[in-house]
């Protein structure tokens, strides 16, 4: 009998796997579905660009079922739970799908109602997210009729997608209000709950350097309690203000909803519990997890989703044959993150070992934690590969899924003692 | 790395102040540990965190961010905040002789 195979999402980690999958099966040994609650599928990472003018809402979304293969089909449908006891998965349509592997990609969503004050006043007014794609829209039109003032730039706790993100916003303002003649009129801060620019000593220390380049204020430790829209302050739960004119702010992030409404298989964020290494459910044997929903300590990126296809579509059919799971996944992640004026910084890590300088994925590679005009085209060309090669599945010669170290600079120790 | 006498005992510190090994951790070195950190009083519901930090670090190997803290701990965040003013997830993890807790990328 087919295999019976259920894929709930339809993003970047879904269609990339339904499609590695199809691959994998002919028609008559596995039957794919693939689950969203819309058939609107988002290049988030264009998201970033569109408050700038640097790219159109429209240009950034293609229809879900125009990425599947044929012979998957799509549902279009939200999911109200998933039974690991019983196998099936409830839609909120009604409709029950038994399934012999699941395959989680439903990532996360933005909780800007966990935030005090941050959907009420001046809400899309004067704070904006451009993390959706209504929100980036407004904010290009916002950015325009903003001629001086104080700009701050915040995210309100980890996880969040992309983490470098808001730090890329806040490169790309500076060049934007500068291209506008108007940067001596404009302050722009970026304010994080980190005690850095970023997680991790190397690349906080060469992203810290570059904010100063660059004329913007850090402000760290600063644990977002309240968004005042009124009177324009971010306040933070040890009393601190940030006064704002115009307040760009990435919400708190969760798991999809239906994963709470599913006994055993979230943590506290509703981010699904995963193996990091097999990227297998805690709760399940025949449950995968690909992408942001995965509660794995890695960063929440399309790289990651993509480095993780490979692992996750094996598991899938070892499961299915009844052969043992591959371990191998290492949390590999690396992201461009423009930084202006077109150039861009490149960073690459996994679990242990944190992002270094070098080269990617070889000495002759692309420049790392170094602004550079390669890595900027490498940013602007990854959206043709997004489409074209990542979410159909295909391999990509000299791009592996576990990280390379052979460009890498071994981090002098900070703490190291000289030899007496 | 440091190593100072908490109640009376030898304990190694970490540079900016977490113990090395939490197994070397005692309930009554808290007192001396929160006063090291600006708390002179403990009240029940500061008692209640470093507990809870403690369960959760010996369940998972790792301790609570304040946002996971403010969902579970039965503390919210808020209430973090006035109870550790200096941070509420490094200040007990402190206390409760626990590594620094470490949000991901």
């Amino acid at each position: 009998m087919a295999h019976q195979i259920v894929v709930l999402g339809g993003g970047t980690g879904g269609t990339l796997t339904a499609n590695r999958l199809r691959r994998a099966y002919g028609q008559n040994e596995a039957n794919i579905v693939v689950v969203d609650q819309n058939d609107r599928h988002i290049y988030q990472p264009g998201l970033l660009f569109v408050p700038f003018g640097l790219a159109h809402p429209e240009d950034i979304v293609r229809p879900r079922s125009r990425q599947l293969l044929p012979g998957i089909e799509l549902h279009v449908s939200p999911v109200d739970k998933v039974d690991v006891v019983s196998d099936s998965v409830h839609l909120a349509d009604g409709t029950v799908l038994a399934y012999d592997a699941l395959v989680v990609a439903t990532g996360a969503v933005l909780q800007p109602h966990e935030t005090e004050g941050l959907t009420g006043e001046g809400w899309m007014e004067r704070m904006f997210t451009f993390y959706t794609p209504e929100g980036s829209a407004a904010l290009e039109g916002a950015l325009a009729h903003f001629d001086r003032g104080h700009l701050v730039v915040n995210f309100i706790d980890l996880p969040i997608k992309c983490p470098v993100a808001p730090l890329e916003f806040c490169f790309l303002a500076d060049w934007y209000f500068h291209e506008r003649k108007i940067r001596d009129q404009v302050k722009i801060s970026f304010v994080t709950p980190l005690d850095g620019a970023f997680t991790k000593p190397v690349s906080s220390r060469a992203l810290a350097s570059l904010l100063a380049e660059k004329d913007i204020e850090l402000i760290t430790e600063f644990n977002t309690g309240q968004v005042d829209g009124a009177s324009g302050k971010l306040v933070s739960y040890d009393g601190r203000e940030v006064p704002f004119d115009l307040g760009v702010i990435v919400p708190l992030h969760g798991g999809a909803p239906w994963v709470s409404n599913s006994p055993g298989l979230g943590d506290e964020l509703g981010f699904v519990i995963t193996d990091e290494h097999t990227l297998q459910s805690k709760a399940s044997p025949n449950i995968f997890v690909i992408g942001d929903a995965a509660g794995v300590p890695t960063s929440k990126a399309g790289s990651v989703t993509h480095f993780e296809g490979e692992v996750v579509t094996e598991n899938v059919q070892r499961f299915l044959a009844g052969e043992p799971i591959d371990g191998s996944f290492d949390g590999h992640s690396n992201c461009f993150i423009e930084t202006g004026f077109s150039k861009a910084l490149l960073i690459d890590f996994n679990y242990g070992t944190e992002p270094l300088e070098g080269h990617y994925p070889t000495d002759v590679g692309l420049p790392l934690l170094k602004e550079s005009r390669l890595n900027h085209l490498g940013k602007l060309m990854f959206q043709w590969f997004y489409w074209h090669v990542l979410l159909p599945g295909r391999e990509v010669p000299g791009i592996k899924s576990s990280m390379p170290t052979s460009g890498k600079k071994k981090p002098v120790a900070a703490s190291s003692q000289p030899v007496p | 790395m440091p190593s100072k006498m908490i109640a009376g005992e030898d304990v190694e510190l970490t540079d900016d102040g977490f113990f090395v090994h939490p197994e070397q951790w005692k309930e009554d070195m808290v007192p001396d540990l929160a006063k090291e950190e600006g708390i002179d009083t403990l009240t029940d519901q500061h008692w209640q965190v470093i507990h809870f930090m403690r369960k959760e670090y010996l369940e998972k190997g790792e301790g609570p961010t304040v946002r996971v803290l403010g969902k579970t701990s039965g503390v919210s965040v808020k209430e973090l905040y006035q109870l550790f003013p200096k941070g509420p997830a490094k200040v007990a993890a402190k206390i409760a002789g626990i590594p620094k807790p470490i949000g991901c990328i």
